[in-house]
């Protein structure tokens, strides 16, 4: 096939950087693969503390995916479609916890919901409720730190969205709730499966504000990450097994939904 | 039924004023420039747009009484919307019967009756077809059986053909034509096009700056055109003056910009003020040289535009007054007509039909 105008043009630096840059991201995960003990791999992924982290990564991440999904879209519609005093700062404090650094985020966690914090104080003395260093802890901080993901996803969604669409479609006799079902949320599919798939994928890779809000107990809060780091400070070759059935998993899940939904 | 409107609707910083009735078994034309007001009559009519104050009732419904409105949902009107609006995540069909599905019947039988209309349309073999798959003409006729499928009282059809290219547009044309004959309700045709509203509507209400200017049938239009805009939209040359008298059987009619000889009408006496006349502008003769003979209106001034419509084309002239005449193909080829051009204009003065202010509604006096 003949090249293109466009291909001829195509700057060699960006060809070489490029590759550089493919091969940045390709080359720890080439590590790991060629690093890992292979010999030792069932002996490790059968361990009952490899297993209870998986599991429990698992259960935490799609849980807190659902916390995000929850509260995440009725806030996105809010920030998309109604204007009020304070939309700006709202979107920005929206973003904060995608920048804020993790363990920044663990501690302020406790400071809100701790023992001794905020409305961690108020639960503690009204109705004795702990949350630190339970796995619902392990939820709430991986949900806080993917929540972003699933609002900036579905705002953008729905600015996109031609209002007009739901206004036909209420001239047709549809009440709310049936445009809702019927135009808006099949419309706003594709944005709304990529929020949540990214948000699980941060949320299963979490490790900063767990262990600093929920800590690391076996079977309770130490989901798949915790573990890793754990194994690494006696096994580091053992950890890489464990890291990589991180990898595969949400590796897994990325590539079987991209090819539908998160179209490039 | 009747609908009637009288509303007054403020939306986006424009005001739209607007009094007309249509009744069922006619269709009403809309018909406006751009910036009219047409789509926001349109919202307020589909109760997508607040009402100001007025009234709108359809039969013995009321649609919108001073503050309160009925919501779009409830109201009994198909709209066939400008960009179309289909949704482009529903087949064809499964678009259709959205209006039949949103108001409670039952998948099948909803799918049945929006097939019913796709056959009647030739879409059947698009009907699982998404609305990016279909072609300008087939999305056209989609959106048409959607706002038809439900049978409503009111069909509001906004701009039904303009997107759609010269060809497209024809054969469009003549299916809406064939459509707005075998339904029942009340027709509103909204549109710019003045070709659309002059060939399909029953009657005409012309929309300009957010007001009514004029309503009546298109043989009253073309009889006594009220503005310079309903003038143009049936093309007559109009002139606004006073009519001044200059010798016996003859008058002059002093307009803004310029004048012209006109049959003095026999009826009155001095000059009148608030004079109307209308030129048709096939009553217009063209000249490359000072013509010689009876008429006596003769003008020379550039061509501004050559219009060809079919076999024959409308020639704009900077004339003072400005001046259209229509002639054939032919005429401007054997004259060798150029836009830029100067050239000689010609019409005799009892060609020019006096519109005098009290006539004026009925719209009946010629020199």
């Amino acid at each position: 096939m003949a090249a293109s105008p466009r291909d001829r043009t195509t700057p060699v630096v960006f060809v070489v950087l490029g590759i550089l840059g493919a091969a940045f991201v390709a080359l720890p995960l080439v590590g790991l693969i060629t690093r890992a003990p292979w010999s030792r791999a069932g002996e490790i992924l059968s361990e009952d503390s490899s297993r209870a982290a998986l599991r429990l990564s698992i259960e935490v991440s799609l849980l807190a995916a659902g916390i995000d999904l929850l509260l995440g879209m009725p806030l996105a519609w809010l920030l998309a479609r109604k204007s009020f005093a304070g939309r700006t700062l709202l979107r920005g404090l929206v973003v904060l916890p995608l920048v804020m650094p993790p363990v920044v985020a663990g501690v302020a966690l406790l400071a809100a919901l701790g023992r001794r914090g905020l409305v961690g104080g108020w639960l503690d003395r009204t109705f004795d409720l702990q949350i630190t260093f339970t796995t619902g802890a392990a939820v709430l901080a991986t949900a806080f730190v993917s929540f972003p993901l699933v609002v900036l996803s579905v705002e953008a969604g729905l600015r996109a969205l031609d209002p007009r669409l739901e206004a036909a479609a209420a001239t047709m006799g549809a009440s709310r709730a049936t445009i809702l079902r019927r135009v808006t949320l099949p419309l706003l599919a594709p944005q709304i499966v990529a929020g949540v798939v990214l948000a699980w994928a941060r949320a299963l890779g979490e490790f900063g504000a767990t262990l600093m809000f929920a800590g690391n107990l076996a079977g309770r809060t130490q989901t798949l990450p915790l573990a890793v780091f754990q194994l690494s400070q006696t096994d580091p070759q053992g950890a890489t097994v464990l890291a990589l059935s991180l990898v595969i998993v949400s590796l897994g899940v990325i590539v079987a939904l991209r090819r539908r939904f998160l179209s490039t | 039924m009747t609908l009637d409107v009288d509303v007054l609707v403020e939306r986006d910083g424009f005001t739209l004023e607007a009094a007309f009735a249509a009744e069922s078994g006619q269709t009403v034309a809309v018909l406006g420039p751009n910036g009219s007001g047409k789509s926001t009559l349109v919202a307020a009519l589909a109760g997508l747009a607040e009402i100001r104050r007025g009234r709108v009732t359809l039969g013995e419904q009321v649609l919108n009484d001073g503050a309160t409105a009925l919501p779009p949902e409830r109201r009994p009107i198909g709209v066939m919307f400008q960009d179309l609006l289909l949704f482009p995540h529903l087949s064809a069909i499964t678009n259709v019967a959205f209006p039949l599905r949103s108001r409670g019947v039952a998948k099948a039988e909803a799918h049945r009756r929006a097939g019913e209309l796709l056959d009647r349309f030739e879409l059947m073999s698009r009907a699982h077809a998404r609305p990016g798959a279909l072609s300008g003409g087939e999305a056209q006729r989609v959106a048409l059986a959607r706002a038809l499928v439900a049978e409503p009282e009111l069909l509001l059809l906004d701009e039904p053909t303009s997107s759609l290219d010269v060809g497209a547009r024809a054969r469009f044309r003549s299916l809406l034509a064939e459509t707005l004959r075998s339904f029942g309700g009340v027709r509103i045709l909204v549109t710019h096009d003045p070709v659309e509203a002059m060939t399909l509507a029953d009657r005409l209400v012309l929309l300009e700056g957010g007001r009514v200017s004029q309503v009546g049938s298109p043989e009253d239009f073309r009889r006594a055109p009220r503005t310079p805009y309903a003038a143009d939209v049936v093309g007559v040359n109009l002139f606004d003056g006073r009519l001044e008298p200059i010798e016996a059987g003859a008058g002059r009619l002093v307009t803004g910009a310029g004048e012209l000889t006109v049959a003095w009408p026999t009826v009155r006496v001095g000059a009148i003020d608030d004079v109307r006349a209308i030129l048709r502008p096939a009553d217009v003769s063209l000249h490359v040289t000072r013509p010689e003979g009876s008429a006596r209106n003769v003008f020379r001034g550039r061509i501004a535009e050559v219009a060809v419509e079919g076999e024959r084309a409308r020639v704009r002239l900077a004339t003072r007054p400005p001046v259209v005449a229509e002639i054939t193909l032919g005429s401007v080829r054997r004259l060798g007509l150029r836009e830029g051009e100067e050239v000689w204009a010609s019409f005799k003065a009892v060609e020019v039909r006096l519109l005098l202010p009290s006539e004026d509604s009925t719209g009946t006096l010629a020199g």
